[in-house]
């Protein structure tokens, strides 16, 4: 019964001979080639390891991507095409990105820490980037790069994102508590500029350090570590997941833990189901076996925006593409409920975040009343105003 | 259907003269049938009392609905159950399930009263079902997240949307095969053609815009855009559609903007915005079209609009996630 795909096409072509120039077959063919490159780093041996971060995290977004955008460009006679290269050292990186640019690649979609963004962005040019692995902010405040767009929030987007909730709780007292890495110290500082942004108080702050008493589980250490003045939330910067899971309901005093842990501000969630989130949640497991995270929805937005600016523009010559992504005039659907794009100052996508715990989402900022005399999404993030470099 | 009907219900005589009582109670008004997304259930209101009257259980994620041409059928797209379910007004009872394919959303009858066309919203497909021999006729392949459906008054085409492919396919019925298709805005989410089948009216969400297309060239008449005060841009998004009967009004359900839009449907002005409850969704008149309904989503109830005055008049609390609605006379 089922038409195949190819049968519908020449269907397509035959009708096209005879109709009034319809629209389905007035374009030239496009073949848009995109290169996905992967490397993260080994975190080292954590604590708490019972549950891993996929392998192929941020990679299936991607190619679930280049299936949705196919099925448009079935009908306007382009086809998307993704390279991947997922590696494990940042030179093997670099060597995989010059192998597709010389195939002729010049999109693509980058899930790699802030140094290999930058060494990709200098090493090519000519090409146009995705960042859909790094959440540094530097990147977004003092030293962009003219080349990449990012499609995962910054770690100051997500901290105001969770901040806004906290002041519209009225939380207003926090514990913070950083771990040892500098990618914990980069989420403690945007934590402690989202507090002082909305005014709430930091009444103390410590660093997990594991030099506590070795007779005594991380978990029955954790009360007395939370021994401070007293707050109104405790707020966790540990990215890699290494101790801040054994502190929900293990503080001094009986109070909720955000940040890195316990409610988690995310680009994406399986708890993220309204405005249409289903059925991609349900295309991606489909495809995948396991639940989307933010890496994926960080590349499933990227290849998204080539494919919707190419079939606006029917071309894919990256200048363009990146012009037309800044210009606010393509509304992106991300499943978001509101209208995406790439903000003209630091290349970030503008887009609601998520506030999660592991089985609810518990609210989508920005939160009612967080006004911008523009858009209410750029209350999370770095402002216009905020950005010291010149950008793109 | 009246047959085994009253076979079974002499079998049980209390059974009979429930139904009878039902049926002398739902003669005098109108009924109104609202799907609850998250209840797995209709609530039924009593269009002169406004008052839910009764709360029936349905399949899985129960979204689209639609009524065959003499009001007899119920047709329920039970997503999450993978079936359209066909519900016996009089009684209320699930009388058969249709094999719908994958994540029915949106279906629309052809004028023959038999050909059902279904949106497979996981599957990219439009599945065709005759109603009467339950068979699969065809299915035809669409774009990513197919949604909208509506066959056109002279039964020529049917038309649908696909909400990530941007575009509305036109479906030629004759063959069962595609035979055009439109690029429009983001997220094309619902189609309904005019009273003579010469417009064709769609919504795209997250474009925030309203098309009208001319049926016989298949090309943009009007793209109309909306603006209403206090409430930003992006919430915007347009879904439901409703045209009257006498050709004057267009009403679009405006999504989190929480308003429906009323549109002059002969010069595409922009009238008037009804404030109404939160995320509104889908729109049905009552059969004398004095009245309109909208479902809101989130705040989960049904706004009840006077469409002579153009005045919101109450607001009926349902289940949770009301989405689709039809009355019944």
């Amino acid at each position: 019964m089922r038409q195949p795909a190819q049968l519908a096409l020449t269907c397509l072509l035959a009708l096209a001979a005879t109709l009034s120039a319809p629209l389905v077959c007035a374009a030239e063919p496009l073949q848009v080639r995109i290169g996905y490159l992967g490397y993260r780093p080994d975190p080292g041996p954590l604590l708490s390891n019972i549950i891993p971060e996929p392998a192929d995290a941020g990679l299936q977004g991607a190619e679930l991507a280049i299936v949705d955008s196919n099925s448009t460009g079935r009908f306007l006679k382009q086809h998307f095409q993704l390279t991947s290269a997922t590696v494990d050292s940042p030179e093997a990186l670099l060597q995989a990105a010059n192998a597709q640019h010389d195939q002729g690649l010049r999109l693509f979609v980058v899930n790699a820490p802030a140094a290999s963004l930058r060494a990709l962005s200098a090493a090519l040019p000519d090409s146009l980037l995705f960042n859909a692995g790094s959440p540094d902010d530097s990147l977004r405040s003092s030293q962009c790069l003219g080349n990449v767009l990012h499609s995962l929030p910054g770690r100051a987007m997500l901290a105001d994102a969770l901040v806004q909730f906290l002041v519209l709780r009225k939380w207003q007292r926090a514990l913070l508590v950083v771990g040892q890495t500098e990618d914990d110290k980069a989420y403690a500082d945007a934590l402690r500029r989202a507090l002082k942004r909305f005014g709430v108080q930091l009444v103390a702050e410590k660093t997990w350090t594991f030099d506590n008493d070795q007779r005594r589980s991380a978990q029955a250490d954790m009360p007395l570590f939370t021994q401070t003045a007293e707050y109104d939330v405790v707020l966790v910067a540990d990215e890699r997941g290494d101790f801040g899971e054994y502190l929900p309901y293990q503080t001094w005093y009986p109070r909720p833990v955000a940040g890195t842990q316990g409610l988690t501000p995310t680009g994406w969630h399986k708890t993220v189901e309204t405005f249409g989130a289903a059925q991609l949640q349900k295309r991606f497991e489909a495809q995948a076996g396991r639940w989307m995270n933010d890496r994926d929805f960080a590349a499933w937005m990227a290849v998204r925006s080539v494919a919707s600016a190419a079939s606006k523009l029917r071309q894919a010559e990256p200048r363009a593409l990146q012009q037309l992504l800044l210009s606010e005039q393509l509304p992106l659907d991300g499943f978001k409920g509101r209208k995406l794009s790439y903000r003209p100052w630091n290349g970030e996508l503008r887009q609601p975040i998520a506030l999660v715990q592991p089985r609810a989402l518990v609210s989508t900022s920005p939160q009612e009343g967080f006004l911008h005399p523009f858009n209410e999404m750029d209350s999370l993030g770095y402002d216009k105003p905020e950005v010291t470099c010149s950008y793109p | 259907m009246r047959r085994p009907f009253f076979h079974r219900a002499l079998l049980y005589p209390s059974l009979l003269s429930g139904a009878l009582a039902l049926a002398c109670g739902h003669a005098t008004a109108a009924t109104a049938w609202v799907s609850n997304e998250k209840d797995n259930s209709l609530s039924l209101i009593d269009m002169q009392t406004l008052q839910v009257t009764e709360t029936l259980p349905v399949g899985q994620r129960p979204r689209g609905l639609l009524l065959s041409h003499d009001n007899k059928l119920l047709y329920i797209c039970a997503s999450d159950s993978d079936r359209v379910q066909v519900m016996d007004v009089a009684t209320r009872k699930i009388i058969k399930e249709l094999p719908s394919g994958k994540d029915p959303e949106q279906f629309a009858l052809h004028p023959n009263d038999r050909w059902l066309y279904v949106s497979n919203e996981d599957d990219a497909l439009v599945t065709v079902i005759d109603t009467v021999t339950d068979k699969v006729l065809g299915q035809i392949d669409v774009g990513i997240e197919p949604e909208g459906m509506a066959v056109s008054p002279d039964g020529k085409w049917a038309v649908n949307t696909s909400e990530t492919t941007n575009m509305l396919h036109w479906i030629d019925t004759s063959t069962q095969t595609l035979a055009d298709s439109t690029l429009v805005d983001q997220r094309p989410r619902f189609v309904e053609f005019d009273k003579d089948g010469s417009k064709l009216w769609a919504s795209a969400e997250i474009g925030g815009t309203v098309t009208i297309l001319d049926v016989a060239t298949r090309q943009v008449l009007k793209t109309l855009n909306f603006q209403i005060k206090g409430v930003h841009p992006d919430k915007v998004q347009p879904v439901g559609i409703k045209l009257s009967a006498d050709g004057k009004y267009a009403f679009v359900a405006l999504g989190p903007a929480n308003h429906v839009a009323v549109i002059d449907a002969k010069t595409y002005e922009v009238l008037d915005y009804l404030l109404v409850g939160r995320r509104v969704w889908q729109l049905a008149f009552t059969p004398d079209q004095s009245q309109l309904l909208a479902t809101n989503g989130v705040s989960g109830d049904v706004s009840v609009i006077d469409v002579k005055n153009l005045k919101v008049l109450k607001s009926v609390k349902v289940g949770r996630y009301p989405w689709g609605v039809v009355v019944t006379p």
